[in-house]
């Protein structure tokens, strides 16, 4: 009924008898990832201006004068850590085991929030001493770019305890999957910005 | 369409019809180099936009559905030498205009020097540009004249085919400095120096404003630019000279005050290192200048000591609120003046600070107000060449 | 203007009732007739019983279609306040000589003209040419609705809120006096101490949200949703240019809202990114708003270059001349946008060879956007053009646009731009460009599509009215601004000294009046249309022998579209399909899979609206609460795991059995 013949033999479909099988959520996984490019694109900025005016102390403080690299290692292992065991909640997700997907998010989201409280301890330490967003056009760009990837961390950890609860409610449906492999790509993503704040921020400004 | 080509006509034609089209009948070389480009490109470009709309008329007449003797084709969409022809026509057009644009934006940088006072004049080897320090204060024109000491505000005279040299500056926001009758323009920025260089080639009177909208008071940002013969610009600057009041730092910080419509005013002296201090946004006494913090900054600042090393900005032209959740508005305490660094260096003795000396801002001794032996300097190690800002 | 500094009261911020600027007469009348006109149409709304029709069928649609039509009721609503400020800005200049003040003061009229530029680029011309997209795009691939229909809906509010933000700063407060892009250090706390600057960041940032939101959607639509055997070389011209839009949207508004979020922290917490003093650098500010600004002007025309290509195409009763070369005409532009964004700023001193190979990028964006004027060109050759409304306003486009970009081309010559810069002459080839490309498209696109949106195509009479006077209004309005341009006028000027120069500002004044005449047109055009729908109506769903797909189902389409997925052999497809006999099927109707409505996206863009206006006016309370709210919507709105259903396949065949009987009561062969 769908086919009509055009010339001799060759019957040209015009349409679908059947509803094409959609799987829900098809184009999710790419529009999160689109999602996440222009989210890069802003850190891309703000690296931008801390490339411009991260020299800039106003006769203030330089980074080598400011960070504590011990710290900063400390806190960068806890990120790094944190996306391992994100991954382990995966590999279980995989298994489809519940409860060590649950667990393994629980220690992701653990580290998360030791890394955010490292974070806010360094902003506390630099702004008693004085060093802060206002004394000059380097801690401005710094404390930016830190205080957004911190953001990112304060609401990923929301969403990954959002996520907790609706999986201990709902079990690890397809939607939940999804949406776990959201965050895991969120995460992940996340690490590699402060990959680029570890190295470009911290190192090269102690370097320097 | 028929409107359009008048219109279009108008454009083209209108300075013939007697109207003062300023842009495209300048009296200064340089101008008048940027109208011939203007012309030019205009007229590269009409070689393939006049076709385009004949063209389009002649399509949209010619096939409308009424006419049925044209010839109607409804599967014809390709034609590789037609597809070749309408990317290579615009390509040709765009090669010969980027080839006048590169040597035009390089001939015609506002930041070279001049080579001709007008076509088949070149300047004389041993001349001497006039330099003229300009800066955009809100909402008026301060102009400085190292040669002759004298500063004027809303009024710049200049000898005809003299080469002019510009140093452009701002005080508190964006501006655009415009001669049209004289050259291009180019932005006024505080904390910024651009250059300008041209030469006006007629006697005369011309307009020249701020082209870049900066606030409340930018409609009357305007200033008389004078073209005048040597002797009228000799008289022109003893007429200046004549004026009492001469511009200090004091009387600049009152002059840099927003007002609108400001009457031509004259000084007969002028502070000569203001127009530095102003590019350097330090006329304001005990604020660090920012050659000085920049030379500091490419040293590595001056570590967690110079935190603190800020004053509460008691002066400002906006009586300024702080940010709602930040601190009060503070400056960079200035650590020495340029004279006393400069006797410092030529000093034998060990160097005031060292890192066992904290330096602490308020305990600062403030620059113009000691003797320069008790002035802080760098440690010697890290001599700052100050001459060299 | 420098306030004095406002004590923060901890209930009501900044805000007292100084805020409200009873002292001009002119913001008091607009505020009453705006008053009376809002009372009239909640009473009528509330007489007639229609919220819960509207919240139902539309405020809480997640129907691309009827998101669409939302998106061109914001765009139509907000064009007539940017156009208000467009005539007292005409008026002001036509009258400030010769010593005359003119009748705005400098604190009203440059809000008037930063209000202009901010509500023309982000409130008029994008929600058009989003909405357009939004409404075409689904329908010519043969999709349902696009990739994701929740976010559609939420896109569309927050982008009303952003609106509804500027709007408010006409009666609360003030609005920015710094420019549609805000420069600092003007727009720092400094030199704007005041809520104008703030409302000008919050309100795009607002929008920005739904902008780019918008903009993900549609690219996953066009990459996932394509109807089986549309590759993409098969797409029709204005998918393929609505894809590169939506991914220079993606590309560039993260780039707008960082810097404006930049700027923010500058006002709110006294950061140095753009400052004079502290190491902040204002030229970062003009840079990067630039990289998302040049962006931007290609987002509001590639749309409008595809519109262009279907019209021609359709009504020139021919295949587009060059599919191919367009393709690849319009992503080279998508790419060339974001290597010329200095030449916004040549003046800045950035040197010769900077400003050269700026200048030269910018002229080689002319060579792809000449040659798809070549492709339009001939197209019309060899066809047989019929002349309504959509292709006259196309060739409209071409005279027109032609003259803007060849004056755009003299503004890329950077000694051109230094005589030319910030000048009038610079007014006129932008809105050259914009009116004559954006807008005549956008009118094209309106008289093109209506008939598939509704049912019944436009009244031709009126339509000839408002495009006569469009057009001719134009010229009138701009051309003298090419004059005064090269009179050395430079723009945002409240007085003017020169007697000489009022006669051109008068003229253009008249242009004006007759766009406004024009503007009027169009909007009778569209009542009288409504009033006599029934002599109007168009039963066949293809009134004009239209090529793509989105002409193959009925006006207006079902909510789910299409019964059965289409597949496409063409890139004309619905051409092909009429030429190869294809007869629509009658029988076999399944149930369809479709998503559901839902109000979170209404209650985000209200909290929005409170958190911006508690941040503007410093009410800190309101802003924390707004925010936790949007906090807690968004995650309840996550446990809703029932967001589809399916329309029964009876539905389906009642609604097809419609159509039949009206295809067959129309048309007799």
């Amino acid at each position: 009924m769908s086919a009509v013949t055009h010339g001799v033999a060759d019957p040209v479909r015009f349409h679908l008898a059947e509803e094409p099988h959609h799987p829900d959520g098809g184009s999710t996984m790419l529009g999160f990832w689109i999602y996440l490019m222009s989210d890069c694109l802003i850190f891309a900025i703000l690296f931008a201006s801390y490339g411009v005016i991260g020299g800039n102390y106003a006769a203030g403080p330089a980074p080598k004068d400011l960070f504590e690299l011990p710290l900063v290692a400390v806190n960068t292992s806890f990120l790094l850590l944190s996306s391992i065991t994100y991954g382990f909640a995966m590999l279980e997700m995989a298994r489809n085991r519940q409860g060590a997907t649950l667990a393994w998010l629980a220690v992701t989201g653990l580290f998360g929030l030791g890394f955010l409280s490292i974070e806010l301890y360094e902003f506390a330490h630099l702004i008693a001493e004085g060093a802060t967003p206002q004394r000059s056009g380097f801690l401005s760009a710094f404390f930016t770019l830190v205080g957004t990837h911190g953001l990112h961390v304060t609401f990923g950890t929301i969403w990954l305890v959002t996520l907790m609860v609706q999986v201990s409610r709902h079990g690890l449906i397809e939607a939940n999957r999804r949406r776990l492999m959201c965050l895991s790509m969120f995460w992940h993503f996340l690490d590699v910005i402060w990959i680029g704040v570890f190295t470009f921020v911290y190192l090269l400004g102690v370097l320097r | 369409m028929k409107r359009l080509r008048l219109a279009l006509t108008a454009i083209l034609l209108a300075p013939l019809a007697g109207c003062n089209m300023v842009v495209l009948n300048p009296s200064g070389d340089v101008a008048m180099q940027q109208r011939d480009l203007v012309l030019i490109s205009t007229g590269l470009m009409l070689l393939v936009i006049l076709p385009v709309m004949a063209l389009t008329v002649l399509f949209a007449w010619r096939y409308r559905q009424s006419n049925t003797q044209a010839t109607y084709d409804p599967d014809w969409d390709h034609s590789t030498k037609l597809e070749l022809v309408i990317w290579a026509v615009p390509l040709l057009i765009i090669i010969a205009l980027g080839a006048f644009t590169w040597m035009g934006t390089h001939l015609l940088d506002p930041y070279r020097p001049i080579g001709r006072v007008a076509s088949g004049k070149p300047v004389a080897a041993d001349h001497s540009p006039l330099e003229v320090d300009v800066v955009a204060l809100d909402w008026k024109w301060l102009f400085i004249l190292p040669e002759y000491g004298i500063a004027t505000v809303n009024e710049l005279a200049a000898p005809v085919d003299r080469p002019l040299r510009f140093r452009i500056t701002s005080s508190s926001v964006m501006n655009s400095f415009y001669i049209p009758a004289l050259a291009g323009q180019i932005y006024a920025m505080p904390g910024m120096e651009t250059k300008l260089h041209a030469v006006i080639n007629e006697p005369g009177d011309f307009v020249g404003f701020s082209a870049q909208y900066s606030g409340h008071g930018f409609s009357k940002m305007r200033f008389r630019f004078h073209g005048l013969d040597q002797a009228g610009f000799d008289q022109w600057v003893n007429e200046v000279k004549q004026a009492d009041g001469m511009l200090d730092r004091a009387t600049y910080l009152k002059l840099e005050q927003p007002s609108e419509g400001d009457p031509v005013r004259h000084f007969s002296g002028v502070d000569p290192e203001l127009f530095d201090a102003v590019v350097n946004m330090c006329p304001e006494p005990g604020k660090m200048c920012m050659g000085e913090m920049m030379a500091i900054d490419a040293k590595g600042g001056l570590g967690l000591e110079g935190i603190r090393n800020t004053l509460p900005l008691t002066y400002d032209k906006y009586a300024r609120r702080g940010s709602v959740l930040g601190p009060e508005p503070r400056m960079v305490a200035g650590i020495c003046s340029r004279a006393e660094a400069i006797a410092s260096a030529d000093r034998k003795d060990p160097p005031l600070r060292d890192a066992s000396t904290p330096l602490i801002g308020h305990g600062l001794p403030r620059p113009f107000a000691d003797p320069p032996s008790t002035a802080m300097t760098l440690s010697s190690a890290t001599p700052l060449d100050l001459d060299a800002l | 203007m420098t306030e004095p500094s406002i004590p923060i009261s901890p209930i009501f911020g900044r805000l007292t009732l100084a805020a409200l600027p009873l002292h001009e007469p002119i913001l008091v009348v607009t505020f009453i007739a705006v008053a009376l006109g809002g009372a009239a149409v909640v009473g009528a709304l509330t007489y007639f019983r229609l919220w819960g029709y509207l919240w139902r069928e539309w405020f809480t649609s997640v129907d691309h279609k009827k998101i669409g039509i939302m998106y061109m009721v914001l765009g139509l609503v907000m064009l007539l306040r940017g156009f208000s400020d467009a005539l007292m800005m005409r008026l002001q200049q036509a009258i400030a000589f010769g010593g005359s003040d003119g009748y705005l003061p400098a604190h009203h009229y440059d809000q008037v003209f930063t209000a202009h530029g901010v509500i023309m680029i982000f409130f008029v011309a994008m929600p058009f040419v989003t909405g357009l997209m939004n409404y075409v795009v689904p329908l010519q691939i043969g999709a349902r609705d696009v990739s994701f229909p929740f976010l559609n809906n939420f896109s569309f509010w927050m982008t009303t809120a952003g609106a509804i933000i500027v709007m408010m700063s006409l009666f609360i407060g003030e609005f920015a006096q710094t420019g549609w892009l805000a420069f600092p250090p003007l727009s720092g706390l400094g030199a704007s101490p005041y809520v104008g600057v703030d409302y000008y960041i919050w309100a795009l940032q607002v929008a920005g949200v739904g902008t780019t939101l918008s903009g993900i959607n549609l690219v996953c639509t066009i990459i996932k949703m394509r109807a089986p055997g549309m590759s993409l070389m098969k797409m029709p011209v204005f998918t393929w240019t609505s894809l590169c839009t939506n991914i220079l949207i993606v590309a560039s508004f993260p780039v707008l809202t960082a810097v404006l979020a930049l700027l923010g922290l500058d006002r709110y917490v006294g950061t140095n990114f753009f400052t004079n003093d502290f190491g902040g650098n204002p030229m970062m500010y003009v840079n990067l708003i630039w990289i998302w600004g040049h962006p931007e002007v290609y987002i509001l025309i590639l749309p409008l270059f595809g519109v262009f290509s279907e019209v021609t195409a359709t009504f020139s009763g021919k295949k587009l001349f060059g599919y191919t070369s367009m393709v690849y005409a319009t992503v080279v532009i998508t790419i060339l946008s974001y290597l010329v964004w200095l030449h916004h700023f040549f003046t800045m001193g950035s040197g010769a060879s900077v400003n050269s190979f700026f200048g030269i990028t910018t002229m080689i964006i002319s060579i792809p956007t000449g040659a798809k004027i070549f492709n339009w060109l001939f197209t019309m050759y060899r066809g047989r053009i019929r002349f309504e409304l959509p292709m006259m306003w196309t060739v409209a486009f071409m005279l027109t646009f032609v003259i803007g970009g060849m004056t755009g081309v003299l503004l890329a010559v950077p000694p051109a731009d230094f005589v030319l810069h910030n000048s009038l002459f610079l007014i006129a080839h932008f809105h050259n460009v914009i009116i004559g490309g954006v807008l005549f498209g956008l009118f094209a696109a309106i008289a093109y599509w209506w008939p598939k949106a509704f049912g019944f195509k436009l009244d031709p009479f009126w339509g000839h009215v408002s495009f006569w006077c469009w057009v001719v209004g134009f010229w009138f309005a701009f051309a003298p601004l090419y004059v005064l341009g090269l009179m050395g006028v430079t723009r945002r000027m409240r007085v003017f000294d020169d007697p000489s120069l009022q006669i051109w500002f008068v003229i253009a004044a008249f242009g004006a009046v007759l766009i406004a005449c024009g503007i009027a047109a169009f909007l009778i055009q569209i009542a009288v249309s409504i009033l006599r729908r029934d002599s109007l109506r168009d039963e066949t769903g293809d009134p004009w022998g239209g090529r793509t797909l989105e002409w193959a189902t009925s006006s207006p389409p079902p909510d789910y579209n299409f019964a059965f997925t289409p597949v496409i052999h063409d890139n004309d497809a619905w051409a092909d399909m009429k030429k190869r006999g294809y007869e629509r099927p009658l029988t076999g109707f399944r149930p369809i899979h479709m998503p559901a409505n839902t109000g979170t996206g209404v209650i985000l863009s209200g909290l929005s609206i409170g958190l911006a206006f508690g941040l503007i006016w410093y009410i800190w309370w309101l802003a924390g609460l707004s925010f936790l709210g949007i906090l807690a919507v968004s995650i309840a709105h996550t446990f809703n795991y029932h967001r589809d259903f399916h329309i029964p396949a009876d539905e389906v065949s009642r609604t097809e059995a419609e159509r039949t009987a009206r295809l067959a009561a129309g048309v007799p062969a």
